[in-house]
């Protein structure tokens, strides 16, 4: 059973980390040096994070299964990230980014981490700025922000379109740094498959080492998971195409709750689908929404070119359902308008899967160049990938998952229910609600693996200090056996010929249709009866190649497609429970007259963390979410 | 579109490699080119055959994973841009593509056109960084770096390290990725202080590792997805020669530095 202490520090909002600082243990020097960490993961948290850690003198071992740490999906982040440092004197304060964060995750966040986070922000950019990460900056040397995601502030920091590659290469040079000094032994090319739990604690995990295929048992004092999201679940996301949820969901299955998994964002202006190859969604920064108006055509017979279609036989869809935010609503209100569009029939491009994202006006009024200056990148990308010339025709655009809210529960010291075992970043629930803002993830990342961990877990080395299990270990043993007998299961299944992609994409399309932006408890029971259907079908006929001792992607990427076919359905099962609408969680059956979701608060205020039972359906508790400093308020854009 | 592929596959470093042909068709112009090697795959997992194997991860070109040499160029006929970024609009239909791995000394094959880039995080961690600890850094606006200075540095740290510039160079060289990286920093004030052991310690790292060196063809830059210019080798050399002057001339540590006798 369970028991969900979130451990926020008592007092005042502004006073709760220092008190939590000042309260916890410290691990003296010459102790640190015999503690090893396990540090699972190298994005913005985990690089962050394991370098950190190295530098306070600990013993770092740190995994990740591409070729290189730097190339961890933080890479792909373009927009920014989001301080409140307020160096435009425009308004910015650490209580509004907290206000914007918890109001933007639709009051779905717990109060004093979010408080928490927006206090770092500062520190954030400075240690980047040390870091050498090259931000954009004004013609007297000051760094510049712009205003994204719709605030009214401008305080997020950027590196041309590339923020995310820069500072994670920022957080990647520390990683290097103390793997040069020694501190953190870095382990690339090795899929953690397991995590291993002795006397109800994290002990250390089972890992595969991807080029020889050889399982290895790893043990430490504390491990911690930086392992991202799972938006590859619906098959076709904005996530490169290694992401998944293996880490998490085995260590959900080993004890750690997971918190709110049906909260997945959707991003709205990406790329629309061309055809059954496809194989990802190329994201459009959400910026083009500042200039380009979305519409489609009046008329769902109309199959002229756009060109050709008058402006009074074209709909305006969110500068009419939304007159005072206009193109500009959050991300979440944007993609359900365009696709109930789409569902009506009225979507453009190949499948009705799309809709006019326009630049005409701007164009006309500002001149093409302003418009080549601002997003001559993005306009050159859309060709490259469509063939078509945005500035001629209008772009098409269709709403793309791209981030997941949810994840493994943790408390304010961001550990999970397993003692010892730490989660941070995008892997863990803690910070956006049901919504993510643009431009934080960033900031949560680099939060969590910078100034938070490397605090919290000294806290717990210093409370509970027991040396690390032997590698043989018997629960280190018990886990090894899990993990060869699934593997083994995989290599042997070589059933009617099916490939794993077939399977992922059919899950990604139940997923889509029952539990993406919009769901309906009718349409979610659907799913949960199909789900295990079609995972019974993965095992019977699932064909994988080659040998589980050996380089084998195949292998790799069948055995994160067998998780997301667990792990589905513990989102429909969190998104069938959850009777309201909240940010990105949508019920159809909880909406105004105009279609507007309808929280509620009254019955669902609160963090939903599921834990796993084995052979039976996975167990509710509640984290109550109480809001003593603000107050929830209706979100509304009209 | 119809195409015939011809694939280097090897299946393992110690292994003999060879060109295997494999017709595809049904191919669509709007698919990128690992798209095509997807259905590929997909059609010999089916066939009971191993699938060839390839890197790739975030398929919008900056994780820099995806690494094929097509018809004898990195990252293939368009400039400017990753593999993964290539549409198969821009080959002409009933065409033979030749796919091969990067080829270099430093970069030994893992299996089929997946090779170990290690020895480039190894120059990384060498000297490319700025060691400075986590917390108590001053505010972002102390340092003041003029918009020209911050955009260099930035054209500079664009390189996403997926080794085209090896790949490209007859010498199998690193200097353009080395050159990236020692000049986005060397740039920044923030990395003056180390700039002199930086740069001869990447160099040393570089030549330890089995690059070649560099032939001035500029191949690199051509083939570079991030358009990094070779006016940075430049820059690196200006550096390094820099170092070696500036380096002779350092203190020996003295036992009492201030002089203090107790």
């Amino acid at each position: 059973m369970i028991a969900l202490d979130p451990q926020v520090p008592p007092g005042p909002l502004e006073m709760k980390w220092d008190r939590r600082r000042f309260s916890g243990q410290l691990v003296s020097p010459a102790n640190k040096r015999r503690i090893k960490i396990i540090v699972v993961g190298t994005g913005l948290a985990g690089a962050s994070a394991a370098s950190t850690l190295g530098q306070l003198g600990y013993q770092v071992e740190c995994f990740c299964f591409h070729d290189s740490p730097r190339r961890a999906h933080s890479i792909a982040a373009q927009g920014g990230i989001n301080a409140a440092k307020n160096y435009q004197d425009d308004g910015d304060s650490v209580a509004r980014l907290f206000y914007d964060t918890i109001k933007g995750g639709d009051f779905r966040s717990r109060e004093a981490n979010v408080y928490r986070l927006a206090q770092i922000s500062t520190q954030i950019i400075d240690q980047c700025v040390a870091l050498g990460v090259p931000f954009a900056r004004e013609y007297g040397g000051q760094l510049a922000n712009r205003s994204f995601g719709g605030v009214q502030v401008s305080r997020t920091f950027y590196c041309r379109g590339q923020t995310g590659q820069q500072l994670l290469l920022g957080a990647y040079s520390a990683l290097c740094w103390q793997i040069e000094r020694g501190q953190v032994t870095m382990r690339p090319r090795t899929e953690m498959l397991d995590v291993i739990v002795a006397d109800g604690h994290a002990r250390g995990i089972v890992i595969r080492d991807l080029v020889t295929g050889r399982l290895s048992a790893h043990t430490a004092h504390a491990v911690v998971l930086a392992t991202g999201g799972y938006s590859n679940v619906y098959y076709l996301s904005t996530n490169a195409s290694g992401c998944n949820v293996t880490a998490t969901y085995r260590a959900w299955k080993q004890g750690a709750a997971f918190a709110n998994p049906s909260f997945t964002q959707i991003h709205p202006t990406a790329i629309p689908p061309a055809g059954a190859h496809q194989a990802k969604l190329t994201l459009m920064s959400e910026s083009l929404r500042n200039d380009g108006r979305l519409w489609v055509p009046v008329s769902p017979s109309d199959r002229r070119s756009p060109n050709e279609i008058p402006p009074s036989e074209r709909d305006y869809f969110l500068e009419r359902r939304y007159p005072r935010f206009g193109n500009l609503v959050p991300r979440d209100v944007a993609s359900r308008a365009v696709k109930s569009i789409c569902d009506e029939g009225r979507g453009v491009g190949p499948g009705g899967q799309g809709v006019y994202l326009d630049f005409s006006d701007v164009i006309r009024q500002q001149g093409i160049d302003v418009v080549r200056e601002r997003y001559g990148n993005l306009f050159e990308m859309y060709q490259r990938i469509t063939g078509e010339n945005a500035y001629e025709v209008p772009m098409r655009i269709y709403p793309a998952p791209h981030y997941t809210m949810g994840g493994l529960w943790v408390d304010y010291n961001l550990m999970s229910t397993i003692p010892g075992l730490f989660v941070i970043g995008e892997a863990n629930f803690a910070d956006h609600g049901a919504n993510r803002l643009g431009a934080s993830s960033l900031m949560q990342g680099l939060a969590d693996g910078y100034f938070i961990l490397p605090y919290t877990i000294g806290h717990y080395l210093a409370m509970v200090n027991r040396p690390p299990i032997a590698e043989d270990h018997s629960a280190a043993r018990a886990a090894l056996e899990r993990v060869e007998a699934r593997l083994r299961k995989l290599v042997q299944a070589k059933g009617r010929q099916r490939t794993a992609a077939s399977f992922h994409r059919a899950l990604g399309k139940i997923l889509w249709d029952h539990c993406g932006m919009s769901r309906c408890a009718a349409g979610l029971r659907g799913a949960l009866e199909v789900i295990p259907v079609l995972r019974e079908e993965f095992w019977r006929d699932v064909v994988v190649p080659g040998s589980g001792e050996a380089f084998n992607q195949e292998l790799e990427y069948a055995g994160r497609v067998a998780d997301f076919l667990e792990f589905a359905e513990l989102m429909c099962h969190d998104a069938l429970h959850r009777e309201e609408s909240c940010g990105a969680h949508f019920r159809e059956e909880y909406q105004t007259e105009e279609g507007e979701p309808q929280r509620d608060d009254e019955r669902f205020a609160y963090v939903a963390a599921w834990e796993y039972r084995d052979g039976d359906t996975p167990a509710l508790h509640k984290e109550p979410l109480n809001f003593e400093f603000v107050q929830p308020t209706t979100r509304s854009y009209q | 579109m119809k195409f015939t592929l011809r694939i280097w596959r090897q299946r393992g470093p110690n292994e003999r490699g060879g060109f295997v042909t494999y017709p595809v068709d049904d191919v669509s112009p709007d698919m990128s080119f690992l798209e095509m090697l997807d259905g590929l795959n997909q059609r010999l997992i089916v066939a009971g055959e191993e699938p060839v194997a390839f890197e790739h991860d975030c398929r919008e070109g900056i994780c820099g994973s995806c690494s094929l040499v097509i018809d004898g160029v990195p990252h293939g006929p368009e400039r400017g841009v990753t593999t993964c970024q290539l549409y198969m609009r821009r080959f002409a239909n009933g065409a033979t593509i030749t796919i091969e791995p990067w080829r270099a000394k430093a970069f030994p094959i893992i299996r089929d056109l997946v090779v170990d880039r290690r020895a480039l995080d190894r120059i990384m961690q060498a000297g490319g960084y700025i060691s400075v600890n986590t917390g108590g850094a001053v505010d972002g606006n102390t340092l003041l770096i003029g918009k020209e200075e911050a955009e260099t540095a930035m054209d500079a740290a664009s390189c996403i390290g997926c080794g085209a510039c090896v790949a490209a160079c007859k010498n199998a060289s690193a200097m353009l990725f080395v050159a990236a990286k020692v000049s986005h920093l060397a740039m920044l004030p923030q990395g003056k202080p180390e700039r002199t052991r930086r740069v001869m310690a990447m160099v040393r790292a570089m030549e330890r590792e089995g690059f070649g060196s560099c032939g001035n063809q500029y191949e690199c830059e051509a083939v570079c997805p991030k358009h990094v210019s070779v006016r940075f080798i430049a820059m690196l050399n200006r550096e390094y020669l820099r170092a070696s002057i500036m380096g002779t001339r350092i203190p020996a540590r003295s036992d009492a530095p201030h002089g203090e006798s107790y």
